[in-house]
């Protein structure tokens, strides 16, 4: 019990046990609190195959092979999730089992041609593609689990990854029952997305910010359709962007980069579907007839002639966005260069002209930067669950978009995400602001090889994240041959100008009279740098601007063409140059194959930068964290006040004893383990006394007078000092002046400073203290001034003591004063405690030194083991029980005298002395006694030395 | 005088007992004499000159003046063949003198910042108690919270000094070599010269708040041992640890509880549209740190024996 009770009270002494025991609650709780959300909800699927029309009239049907994600609770509002092209339902699984825990009832498929689903790849034709969704959403009026809006109407939104996002749109144009959709990275026009043509001769309506020319007749872009292509003939999801793209506010560390590419590279191989028995067209692989004979048409020439645009007219959703009504969220990548920001700007403006709410947000990813992050997906999942079931805050119909910054920390780039009202120019009254950097750069020359080789680089298609994720390889990669490019630069910017969308320009193009001109008209490539200061170009997006001019004059007449180049999202520095870069060639894009060479100047030496002012989206600070902080405060300000109080009630005072220097009562002090320094410790010193606490090393004197200065606290009994009692930092300790255990100095300063310092830090007045006089009992003359470091034992002696004696104490507690004293100096230190003590004063020293107690103190105090074992004047001690010691010529003559005196005892010889316990008897008679029998006697006194008596006392 | 120096004249004596007849000892009705309160011991005035006079003290703000010149000189010696792969915060920071700045805290905010608020407050006591000074000033007496509350003090402004201080010269030196031109902050966005210096300024009020949990832990640990080093050394050490663990992407969400988790929440400052909520996090992960410490370090002081 004792020892139990022991241990509790050591372990509480080292450890703030109590304290701990809160902490490691408060942690575990707020740990399992925030972890409980993280459980996944469960999701159930069901697997399904649903027999669709192989073609509106045919009585044949396509098997769609689906899965029905299950919500917790049903019924809910569905969402539609077709797939990427070249994936399967299996691809957006883990997309559909998030929305699925978001509550939605989600229905993934595989897209006819595609996973097990049978058929032949339209291309998100009107007459295949979306007519099976459209049978999807009716088969999804039947369940039960999804709620309706009437019969065969269920409430649905839907979202995909750019070929699912197409089908999105398309849907949504030709069926009312589509509630909203929220289509990402996905295209307006198949054909200006694979024949693109960015130069038109009259003007660009440039009122959005990101507003393409998707002008006719465009260069083909050979390198994405071949990618695109053969992932539907191998079904490998060669167009998925494979990882994330990064998000504000997102940890990214290289080993996670580093897997996801890892990851994106081996994806392909991983993703090849077991391909079910069906018609496989030879070449054509799962591609329908017609699809497959556009294809093989530009790819071989390069050119699209009518039956193909046909094909990519019914494959793309601007044959139906002006009958889009539906809310619309659109999710486009700042790197892309499949489907870029300019096709997301058609669909907005497209579907905004229709009356619809439009969201338009630019992220940082892409065909070549990555998929949505989860941050992203989240927001889809809002819109989702506030168009289709009211739930949460309006997304409103704000733009949003991701500026990605220079700065790597840990191989990620910042990013910041950027908040503007709405998508400029959607409306009438709105425009997007542009700003005008003058361009400067005389005629100049570019020559088209021969074949188109070597051609420049821009981008490498389909590698899209792997490349750009490693620092910021992919935006540095673009060359330019010489010859082949004409530049022209702007000044250094003077402040930073944060490019945001589709810059234009406009050019002056002319054939070299004599050279022949292609008769497919120029094919020229632009593209707009940033370049630093010290001449770094860096290509925003990777993107450049293929543009055809047809009909390009032979004599040399000059053709003037409106430029808009690849929407980007740029913030371009101070002292940055944009560089427009017009070249002949890149190898993403079918080059001309002939020979020819033209000029190029600008028509108008401004460049258009459109700028979208926004404010920094910035997360709501969290109302937890300030709660706690305020907690915090307010929990330190309590302990305050409650330390305060208690403070307050420690005051104890004994009137009756306030003249008293030192009453000690009881005092014990025991350590855990059982070792007891002092034990039931009582004495008094009274007013005037030098008193000597007298005792062997360990006999417990230190600790008590550790305990006088209030530096250990007692286990039991107590101290007063003038009647009040002692505890850590009373305040009647400054009547004491100490100096116990050794001298306590800062070794940097000189003596004088510490003891200047040293009353400083007392907060006493300065008259009070007696700098001087206590300076000069030190005696250090001029090593006063001297660091306190070069000193020697002896002289911080003297300097602690003169420190005791700041303030004239009313008790000067010295613990074994002389130690390292030379004899002079400890002569001198009797003389200076006798007079202090002398002058009104109580002096207390501690000594193991009987001659020290003896020739210093009136009173002494002895102390063994921790115990007083005597106490009283040093006279008294000494002589004892009234033993005699006499050094006499006779020993044996004087020992029958004194054995012949009555009381008495105890006489025996020693050597020349004759001790004798007289027992009251006077010591003068028996020295009368002595002389009387003719003894000479030498020397008469008391037999024991304090010594003798010390030794006795202690047992030794 | 004696050939040591060390010798007390007999008139010594005299002065000092004269001094102490004339001298009637008047006590005050809380048994104090009179002169002695309670709220004037340990001036703060008192411990920063005794604390700045150390050698110590002003060789690390002296390190602290130099270190943004070594930055120069570094950065001019590398102009030869600029590294353009090392990252781009290391481009920006010769953009203008405000970027210096935000690269010298930037460098500085892992080990360096913490190391020195961490020697102010792991010393302060446990080089106390090591001197053996500490006894003499707790008997003088100066009462234990308070002593600890002082030299808190103390140690709290030359921190917030030494903070400011790196800045400072860092501005002066960065708009000497980089001139005061815009700012660009990590994110990439450009501010004006004064907006940037504005950012710097909270991020360094920022720094402070957040580098209290460090302060709280090194007060602890001094206390708690006599050892200087071992109190200093402990809290560095706690330091790089929790960057470690902060390092290890498996932890997840549970880096959010480390206390380094939120050190570098201050580039958050340096957007037009500043975004607390990183910091708010930081703040309360500090003061919630600093004053579990704290508390737990004045508790300790308060009942603990003193034996050094």
């Amino acid at each position: 019990m004792v020892n139990s009770v022991a241990s509790l009270n050591r372990l509480r002494g080292r450890w703030s046990l109590p304290a701990l025991v809160v902490l490691v609650a408060l942690v575990g709780a707020i740990v399992v609190f925030t972890r409980q959300g993280d459980d996944p909800v469960p999701v159930s699927t069901r697997d399904a195959v649903i027999d669709v029309p192989e073609s509106p009239d045919s009585d044949r049907t396509v098997q769609i092979d689906t899965t029905l994600y299950l919500p917790e609770r049903t019924p809910a509002p569905a969402v539609l999730l077709p797939h990427g092209f070249g994936g399967s339902k299996d691809a957006v699984a883990s997309q559909a089992t998030e929305l699925a825990q978001r509550g939605f009832v989600v229905l993934a498929y595989s897209a006819r041609g595609f996973g097990r689903s049978t058929g032949q790849i339209a291309l998100n034709s009107l007459d295949h593609e979306v007519r099976d969704a459209q049978k999807l959403l009716d088969w999804l009026a039947t369940r039960e689990e999804v709620v309706t809006d009437g019969g065969g109407d269920p409430k649905v939104g839907v979202t995909g990854g750019s070929y699912g996002g197409a089908l999105a749109l398309s849907l949504a144009g030709v069926d009312p029952r589509v509630d909203t959709i929220a289509p990402v990275i996905t295209y307006n026009d198949l054909a200006q997305a694979l024949l693109p043509n960015s130069a038109r001769a009259d003007d660009v309506r440039d009122t959005t910010p990101a507003a393409g020319a998707f002008a006719d007749d465009g260069v083909f872009k050979r390198s994405w359709a071949g990618i695109f292509f053969s992932a539907g003939l191998s079904g490998a999801d060669a167009t998925n962007p494979g990882q994330e793209a990064s998000e504000p506010g997102q940890d990214d560390d290289d080993g996670q980069a580093v897997d996801s590419a890892a990851a994106a590279i081996t994806a392909p191989q991983q993703q090849g579907d077991p391909r079910p028995a069906g018609p496989l067209n030879g070449a054509c692989g799962r591609f329908q007839a017609d699809v497959c004979a556009a294809y093989t048409e530009v790819a071989t020439t390069g050119k699209a002639g009518p039956q193909t645009l046909e094909v990519l007219r019914r494959a793309s959703p601007s044959s139906v966005t002006d009958k889009i009504t539906q809310p619309t969220l659109l999710v486009q990548g700042e790197q892309d260069t499949l489907f870029g920001l300019d096709q997301a700007d058609a669909n907005a403006r497209q579907i905004a002209a229709n009356g619809a709410k439009v969201k338009v947000v630019w992220y940082a990813g892409g065909h070549d930067g990555g998929s949505p992050g989860p941050e992203l997906r989240g927001q889809i999942a809002d819109w989702m669950a506030f168009h289709l079931e009211g739930e949460g805050a309006d997304p409103g119909t704000s733009f949003e978009y991701t500026v990605v910054g220079a700065f790597r920390s840990s191989g990620a780039p910042s990013l910041r995400n950027v908040v503007a009202p709405s998508y400029p120019g959607l409306n009438v009254s709105s425009t997007t602001e542009r700003k005008d950097v003058p361009l400067t750069g005389r005629e100049q020359v570019v020559v088209n090889p021969a074949g188109g080789n070597p051609a420049a680089v821009s981008s490498l298609p389909g590698l899209g994240s792997v490349v750009s994720r490693s620092s910021s390889l992919s935006s540095r990669l673009s060359i330019d041959l010489p010859g082949q490019a004409a530049v022209f630069q702007s000044e250094p910017q003077t402040a930073q100008t944060l490019l945001t969308g589709a810059s234009t320009v406009r050019l002056r193009v002319s054939a070299v009279p004599g050279q022949p001109v292609p008769a497919e008209g120029a094919v020229l490539f632009v593209k707009l740098y940033d370049a630093d200061a010290s001449g770094v170009r860096t290509l925003p997006g990777s993107a450049v601007a293929p543009v055809r001019v047809a009909n390009l004059p032979a004599d040399g007449t000059p053709v003037e063409v409106t430029v808009t180049l690849p929407g980007a999202v740029r913030p371009v520095e101070a002292d940055h140059r944009l560089q427009l870069v017009v070249s002949t060639t890149d190898m993403a894009y079918s080059n001309a194959a002939e020979p020819a060479a033209y000029r190029i100047s600008l028509a108008s030496p401004a460049l258009s930068v459109p700028v979208v002012p926004g404010a920094n989206a910035t997360s709501e600070v969290p109302t937890a964290a300030l709660w706690g902080i305020a907690i915090v405060l307010i929990v330190c300000l309590i302990t305050a006040v409650v330390a305060w109080f208690r403070r307050r009630l420690t005051a104890d005072v004994d009137p009756s004893l306030e003249s008293v220097p030192l009453v000690i009562e009881g005092l014990t002090k025991s350590y855990p383990g059982g070792l007891t320094a002092v034990k039931d410790l009582s004495f008094r010193v009274e007013h005037g006394q030098v008193l000597g606490l007298l005792g062997p090393n360990g006999a417990g004197k230190t600790t008590t007078l550790r305990m006088l200065m209030g530096l250990i606290r007692p286990t039991e009994g107590g101290i007063r000092v003038f009647g009040h009692r002692v505890s850590p930092g009373a305040p009647v300790l400054s009547r004491i002046g100490s100096f116990v255990e050794g001298s306590g100095f800062l070794p940097h300063l000189s003596g004088a400073e510490n003891l200047r310092l040293y009353w400083a830090a007392t907060g006493r007045p300065l008259e009070q203290a007696h700098v001087e006089e206590a300076l000069e009992i030190a005696g250090l003359g001029n090593a006063v001034h001297r660091r306190v470091r070069t000193y020697s034992q002896g002289m911080r002696q003297r300097l602690a003591i003169a420190q005791a004696m700041l303030g004239l104490p009313d008790l000067l507690v010295l613990d074994e004063p002389t130690n390292g004293l030379d004899p002079p100096q400890i002569h001198q230190m009797r003389e200076v405690l006798r007079r202090y003590a002398a002058a009104g004063r109580t002096v207390l020293v501690s000594s193991h030194l009987l001659a020290e107690v003896e020739q210093t103190c009136t009173h002494v105090v002895v102390m063994h083991k921790g115990s007083l074992v005597a106490a009283g004047l040093v006279d008294e001690i000494a002589t004892g029980s009234g033993e005699a010691s006499f050094r006499v010529d006779q020993p044996d003559e004087a020992a029958t005298v004194l054995r012949g005196m009555s009381g008495v005892h105890d006489v025996h010889v020693d050597g020349e002395q004759v001790h004798a316990s007289l027992n009251g008897t006077p010591r003068a008679s028996a020295l009368q006694a002595l002389v009387a029998a003719g003894v000479a006697v030498d020397q008469a006194g008391p037999r024991r030395r304090l010594e003798d008596a010390f030794l006795e006392l202690v047992g030794e | 005088m004696s050939e040591n120096g060390v010798h007390t004249d007999p008139a010594a004596i005299s002065d000092l007992t004269d001094a102490a007849e004339a001298e009637h000892s008047s006590v005050a009705p809380d048994g104090s004499k009179v002169g002695y309160r309670a709220g004037r011991t340990l001036p703060v005035r008192v411990e920063l000159v005794r604390q700045l006079r150390r050698r110590r003290t002003q060789l690390v703000l002296g390190f602290l003046v130099l270190l943004p010149f070594i930055l120069v000189v570094a950065f001019e010696l590398g102009q030869a063949s600029p590294n353009r792969r090392a990252g781009g915060f290391v481009d920006l920071a010769t953009a203008s003198g405000v970027n210096f700045v935000i690269l010298t805290l930037f460098v500085s905010g892992s080990f360096l910042l913490p190391m020195i608020v961490a020697l102010f407050f792991g010393d302060t006591i446990a080089s106390e108690a090591s001197w053996s000074s500490l006894k003499y000033l707790l008997a003088a007496p100066i009462p234990r919270h308070r002593l600890l509350r002082r030299k808190a003090l103390a140690s709290g402004l030359m921190s917030v000094f030494a903070l400011a201080l790196l800045p400072a010269v860092a501005l002066v030196v960065g708009v000497i070599w980089y001139g005061a031109g815009e700012a660009v902050s990590p994110t990439g966005e450009a501010a004006s010269f004064g907006a940037g210096v504005y950012g710097v300024a909270l991020a360094v009020v920022y720094i402070s708040i957040h580098l209290f949990w460090v302060a709280g832990l090194a007060l602890y640990l001094s206390v708690s041992t006599d050892a200087p080093l071992g109190a200093v050394g402990g809290a560095v050490v706690a330091s790089i640890v929790s960057q470690i663990l902060d390092q290890i992407t498996a932890l997840e969400g549970l880096r959010d509880y480390l206390p380094t988790h939120y050190a570098l929440a201050w580039a958050d400052l340096l957007s037009s549209d500043v975004d607390w909520s990183q910091m708010a996090k930081g703040t309360f992960s500090a003061l919630a740190y600093g004053a579990f410490f704290t508390l737990l370090a004045a508790r300790k002081f308060a009942r603990k024996d003193i034996t050094s």
